[in-house]
């Protein structure tokens, strides 16, 4: 300690030299993290025949929006992709969430009888599962998955990782002394949960509903195994449609008296780029604010019972 | 007679919170129960009925292990069973160390308003899909487009067709699995150094110890029980690949798939594309029972080394 007049908070500061090395380190990382977005930013604003030339640049030779202009022109399908994506993110996380938090309410109850069972009922599912194939079976022959909006929402809605983190938050931040008082009251157990429970426990359902928004929307998956009819595709998926060949969005085009000679004049490249960041814009932009409650949300699901 | 007026008086007393698990319940029966018993297929030659899920599964010859011993028998179940343990072990010491050393660096930058803007910048990988991560390596790695090529003709070398060449695969998906998840980690571990006891560095500091020695002996040790807990977890996790990462960042390329091809992939093509319902079940059975038993030795020992920490 060379600087005895240093202020308290300072007594581990590392020394300048070091200092630098370590902000460079992280710099350089976090710049990397962020890179390709950017790379694929300036792609979707580059003029294609300067694309076609030189290949992707970080400075291009002719910047155009060209891209987008056609995205949109020929854009029911992106269109009809980013409203399946919302009212399956919306109608999902909804249901997502009211399920797991009255699951989870139920068994983080000391006084329901069968909260063991029900707690390992929904554990035990992650430990063993019955793999791929059964479940694509009783989703498409039992439930009648195939080809329905319901696919892209009901294999997503319950997750026992979230109803144990959940189960864990009800039972450090609702004291049973609330509830006592809401049952000397006289009310009912579902007045207690709407009226006492969700109110102090809104900061974990905020991230339930959080990390349950982000998996509906970046999810391809569901889409890839269940969904043929290109009315239902998602933005993910209509990506990795488009991923070869930009016909998918063409033939999808109510427009028609576009397609064959949009066909041929249509900034393909470039295109795909501009689709990606209009697909990955809207998380993009809100994810600095989604950030402290996902980092509340893995805190809360290290601290155990 | 008791027993049964015992259990209905329970129902009874319990209706309230037995209506709330309810539709949970029901979820984990369709999704999770009845997969399970559904694996039997696995030891059925499948045929598929009009009739509907259980006639199907009813109606299918038995013919017990003659699925898995196909399965065996091809070079296919050494193939991604190498490439899914591989891979995630490579991951799994990589991302424990970067990560770790990450959160260390964060947590020590001075400026504390930078050290946020950098680790905003390291959640960005997080949010987005595989899809568009996808997306992000083809645009270094196009043959004719790509930055990768560029640079290589820079130096006047040959452009490399990336998507066709398998030998370079191994490095490419270690590099992008990291730099999706690394962020991500370093904030769990930059959390838990944020909560250690700041009066411990502080008697150090008074004991003359340097920076290098407070890592080395307040630190790591506070760490070691999460990073502990974390590994086990995800060596019981060993036998399960990131399908996203095999399937999407590869652009599912059939002359890759010697060192693309994970167990996850493998079922998926044998169900949408092969049709082989039979083995592939076997292999998600192969699966689902491995992984079972990981999970349950590498929670015994989590449960021996720290009681508090055991997932169950």
């Amino acid at each position: 300690m060379s600087k005895s007049n240093a202020k308290p908070q300072d007594f581990h500061q590392l020394s300048k030299g070091w200092n630098i090395g370590a902000n460079l380190i992280a710099g350089i990382f976090a710049f990397l993290c962020v890179f390709p977005f950017l790379f694929v930013l300036i792609i979707s604003f580059t003029d294609e025949k300067s694309l076609a030339t030189n290949g992707y640049q970080i400075i291009p030779e002719q910047w155009s929006l060209e891209a987008y202009k056609y995205v949109f022109q020929t854009g029911d399908a992106l269109l009809r992709s980013y409203g399946v994506t919302i009212f399956v993110t919306v109608v999902g996380t909804l249901i997502s969430l009211f399920v797991i938090a009255l699951y989870s309410y139920a068994v983080s109850r000391k006084s329901f009888r069968y909260r063991n069972f029900f707690s390992f009922f929904a554990f035990f599912t992650m430990l063993f599962n019955g793999g791929l194939v059964p479940t694509y079976i009783v989703a498409t022959q039992l439930l009648g998955l195939k080809d329905s909006i319901w696919a892209l929402i009901w294999p997503l809605a319950v997750n026992a990782f979230y109803i144990m983190i959940l189960r864990t938050f009800y039972s450090t931040s609702v004291p049973d002394a609330i509830i006592e008082s809401g049952k000397i009251d006289g009310a009912s157990e579902f007045k207690i949960f709407y009226k006492l429970v969700i109110p102090l426990s809104l900061p974990g359902l905020a991230t339930i509903g959080l990390f349950s928004t982000l998996g509906y929307w970046n999810d391809w998956f569901n889409a890839l195994l269940y969904i043929d009819d290109p009315d239902l595709v998602p933005l993910q998926s209509m990506l990795m449609r488009i991923e070869t060949s930009m016909q998918f969005i063409l033939q999808n085009s109510q427009n028609s008296s576009l397609s064959m000679a949009a066909l041929q004049s249509l900034p393909q490249d470039t295109s795909r780029m501009a689709m990606v960041v209009l697909a990955t814009g809207p998380i993009v932009l809100a994810y600095p604010f989604f950030q402290r409650y996902f980092i509340q949300g893995l805190t809360i699901g290290a601290v155990k019972e | 007679m008791g027993a049964i007026g015992r259990f209905l008086k329970n129902i009874m007393t319990n209706k309230a919170m037995l209506l709330m698990v309810l539709p949970g319940a029901i979820w984990f029966l369709f999704f999770s129960y009845l997969p399970m018993f559904g694996t039997i297929i696995a030891f059925k030659e499948y045929r598929f009925s009009r009739d509907g899920f259980l006639a199907s599964i009813f109606n299918s010859e038995w013919v017990g292990f003659d699925n898995f011993k196909f399965l065996f028998s091809t070079n296919d179940a050494y193939i991604i069973t190498r490439n899914t343990v591989l891979y995630n072990f490579v991951f799994i010491v990589l991302g424990l160390v970067l990560s770790v050393a990450l959160a260390i660096v964060l947590s020590e930058i001075v400026n504390k308003r930078l050290a946020k803007v950098y680790q905003t910048g390291m959640f960005l990988p997080y949010f987005l899909s595989w899809v568009i991560v996808g997306y992000f390596v083809f645009s270094f790695l196009s043959y004719d487009k790509g930055m990768l090529n560029q640079i290589l003709g820079w130096f006047g070398a040959e452009p490399i067709q990336w998507y066709s060449e398998a030998k370079y695969w191994p490095i490419i998906l270690t590099l992008v699995s990291l730099w999706k998840a690394i962020g991500y980690n370093s904030v769990v571990y930059l959390a838990a150094i944020m909560g250690i006891d700041k009066s411990l560095y502080e008697a150090a500091m008074i004991d003359g110890a340097n920076k290098w020695q407070q890592i080395k002996a307040i630190t790591l040790p506070m760490l070691k029980p999460l990073m502990t807990i974390l590994t086990l977890l995800a060596i019981g996790r060993i036998f399960y690949a990131d399908f996203g990462l095999f399937y999407q960042v590869p652009r599912d390329s059939g002359t890759l798939y010697s060192v693309t091809n994970v167990i996850d992939t493998y079922v998926y093509r044998g169900l949408k594309t092969t049709g082989e319902i039979g083995m592939t079940t076997a292999a998600g059975l192969y699966q689902s029972v491995v992984g079972f038993v990981l999970v349950i030795t590498s929670n015994y020992i989590v449960r021996k080394y720290d009681k508090d920490n055991a997932l169950f």
